[in-house]
């Protein structure tokens, strides 16, 4: 009989490729990527009183601190037409999500240390799954949004007259781009805090830190008026062009810049493509250094 | 020939760096980097030693396991086995893909599944029935093979009244049966099983071994099976594997295998007299302590030894000699008395040794000391106190795989039970 060596299954060996996904294999674990989302639900808010209620209590009073200080009080001036408070919790929305997805996912290895050193699945259902369950936290607050749109558009005294525009069609690109920036980042933050504990420190505050070069509390125009030597460090950052063109889209003012979003399309894949690799790298034996 | 063959180790070793990760870390990380852009070869890869863990080496750097060489044919059930620390965990971490070999590789021809631990990725808040979903869709099913086994999964952990409540308020008992309930009803191609049967009550154990029997037996499944319960080992395993200081020293026939680990890692309490009194003319000059053969350990149920050698300088005779042979618990109660003087032997001269033997040992599993006390005409001439001790592993005294707790008894009585009612 002939001795086949091609026919196995797999071969477990030491890391040599670079790129070396098995995306066959990935399929095969999605109903997991499934119940990972699940149990991020339920368990989230058990045994807490308010429950839910934690996705608006935090985006609102975010929204009206950041009205105070930085519209009534440092005189930030918004997109004309548009109210403080709408603006302020359009931008919070959006970068959250981001937030959310990047905070998430950049502690992936420190936190399931304890099911990866038993069990093999790919490691990277775990991320991708945070991503998928931080969709419904994002669509509840996108709810609270619009139904502040609805009040200041229909009922609000005296009447704001704000209109979406059409390419808010393209919104779901948008979410896209920020789900796979916040994922590329975090995929490479959590596989460098296994050997590097120093970064867990920096994301807390780096992330408070990017917020402010995000165009979250200003628009991008104000900023180049006032600060036109530092506007290039918030010009390219994709970010801040995410939530711009996002509160383009929904109040109509001013125009989508297409190469912008292009750019941010181009590196929101880098991003993402550089964590996958480094995640990958990383996770055959993160184990031993942990 | 190599159409059988579903698993196939070659070479394999692991390094693990010693002492803390942090000072030096970079600077290794960066002299590797910069070898690498040279085109040669890892520097640290070369320095290591064998991994004995009780010398203390030159280098940071260790061979956790290495050399490994073997293949597991189809539905073979080998059994693992070796001292704490020998490499069998990182052998089956590197097998279940939980980190990954230095050198070398492993060729598979099905799907690896491993139990290293029992309820991996159960979560408190969730329902036994959620964490059965969660917990089989971590250890590689999908939804709808767990849907198709759900019932026996419920009905194979015992826990059908809880399957509602979340799992937090489970009994740790409980928790242990579901995750092996979960993981019994795997169906991959190689099963890696690692001290899973070392939790749970008797029953639940006697179950798990049956449930083991059957994945290997009938379903003619391949098992790697790590454990130190002999027993178990014995009877799942068809081969067995030693491994020893990271390298694997004998691969053969179960029984050979178990044979050669005990006689190698029992206990071996050397006669070694620090505190001895009396007048020294007769003394003890060795203790051996056996079981069925001089190389088995003591296991009730089997025949035992316990032979004394003599220093016996003045030609004393048997007749002049007295020799008490205490056993204690280790606890220091006494559970046996044995003493040439309880018995009539023929006088022998000039003694050079005597043999105590039991025929079928009836002492529960556990530790065990002696105390020597040697008289030659009614004068004490050796007294040894607590001067051995022994193990007596568990012989299924009682044929039905039945034990009495060691806490409740130390002695298995033979006994027959007789039990009369109303006669119909």
């Amino acid at each position: 009989m002939k001795i086949t060596e091609d026919n196995w299954l797999y071969v477990i060996s030491p890391r040599k490729k670079l790129i070396d996904f098995n995306f066959k294999e990935i399929w095969r674990y999605k109903d997991l990527l499934f119940l990972f989302v699940k149990r991020d639900i339920i368990t989230l808010y058990k045994q807490t009183i308010l429950g839910p209620l934690w996705y608006l209590i935090q985006p609102l009073f975010t929204s009206l601190i950041f009205t105070l200080i930085f519209n009534n009080l440092a005189d930030i001036p918004v997109n004309e037409g548009v109210p403080n408070f709408l603006f302020n919790l359009a931008g919070i929305t959006a970068w959250n999500y981001f937030k959310e997805c990047l905070i998430g996912t950049s502690d992936t290895f420190k936190k399931n240390e304890n099911i990866f050193g038993k069990v093999y699945f790919p490691r990277v259902i775990m991320p991708m799954s945070v991503v998928v369950s931080n969709l419904l936290k994002f669509g509840i607050q996108l709810l609270v949004l619009l139904s502040f749109y609805i009040y200041y558009v229909g009922f609000a005294e005296p009447r704001y007259t704000i209109l979406p525009q059409f390419n808010l069609i393209l919104f779901p690109v948008l979410v896209v781009f920020m789900a796979l920036l916040g994922l590329g980042f975090g995929m490479i933050i959590s596989s460098m805090t296994t050997k590097y504990r120093d970064l867990t420190f920096l994301v807390q505050f780096g992330v408070q830190l990017l917020m402010y070069g995000s165009a979250v509390m200003y628009p991008m125009v104000y900023f180049k008026d006032k600060l036109p030597n530092y506007y290039w460090l918030i010009e390219w950052n994709p970010i801040a062009i995410i939530v711009e063109s996002f509160r383009t889209m929904v109040f109509g003012v001013g125009d989508l810049d297409s190469n912008k979003l292009i750019y941010t399309a181009v590196m929101s894949c880098l991003i993402f493509l550089i964590g996958l690799v480094v995640f990958n790298k990383t996770e055959k034996s993160f184990i031993d250094t942990i | 020939m190599g159409s059988n063959i579903i698993l196939k180790v070659e070479n394999l070793g692991k390094q693990y760096r010693l002492g803390l990760v942090g000072t030096g870390t970079i600077s290794h990380d960066l002299n590797r980097w910069w070898n690498k852009i040279r085109g040669k070869h890892d520097p640290y890869l070369k320095v290591g030693e064998s991994n004995n863990r009780s010398e203390k080496g030159n280098s940071d750097y260790v061979w956790a396991i290495r050399n490994i060489n073997f293949e597991v044919k189809r539905g073979e059930v080998l059994g693992i086995i070796g001292k704490n620390g020998a490499g069998k965990s990182t052998l089956l971490k590197i097998l279940s893909r939980v980190t990954s070999p230095t050198i070398g590789n492993i060729k598979t021809k099905g799907r690896i599944a491993s139990l290293l631990e029992v309820g991996t990725g159960f979560h408190p808040e969730m329902t036994g029935k959620e964490n059965i979903y969660l917990n089989g869709a971590i250890l590689g099913m999908t939804k709808s093979e767990i849907n198709s086994k759900i019932d026996e999964i419920i009905e194979f952990s015992g826990c059908l009244r809880y399957v509602d409540t979340p799992v937090k308020r489970y009994s740790s008992g409980m928790k242990v049966r579901l995750a092996f309930a979960v993981a019994a009803f795997l169906e991959p191609d190689i099963l890696v099983v690692d001290e899973v049967l070392a939790v749970g009550d008797a029953e639940f154990q006697k179950k798990a071994i049956g449930k083991m029997q059957d994945i290997s037996n009938s379903d003619g499944r391949t098992v790697l099976f790590v454990s130190h319960n002999m027993a178990a080992v014995r009877s799942l395993c068809t081969r067995g594997m030693l491994i020893e200081n990271g390298e694997i020293s004998a691969i053969s026939d179960v029984d050979t295998i178990i044979e050669k680990y005990l006689d190698k890692n029992t206990v071996r309490n050397t006669f070694n007299p620090k505190n001895r009194s009396g007048n020294g003319i007769v003394q003890v000059s060795d203790i051996s302590i056996y079981g069925k053969t001089k190389k088995l350990p003591p296991e009730n149920n089997q025949s035992f030894k316990i032979d004394i050698d003599l220093l016996n300088t003045q030609k004393i005779n048997s007749a002049q000699l007295r020799l008490d042979l205490k056993i204690n618990d280790y606890l220091g109660q006494r559970v046996a008395w044995l003493s040439n003087y309880l018995s009539d032997i023929d006088r022998v001269e000039e003694i050079k040794n005597v043999t105590f033997s039991v025929p079928r040992l009836n002492l529960n599993q556990g530790s065990y000391f002696i105390t020597i006390d040697l008289y030659v005409d009614k004068v004490r001439s050796d007294f040894l106190q607590n001067v051995i001790s022994f193990d007596v592993m568990d012989g299924n005294f009682y044929n039905n795989g039945r034990h009495i707790p060691i806490q409740e008894s130390k002695i298995l009585m033979d006994f027959n039970t007789e039990i009369n009612g109303r006669n119909e």
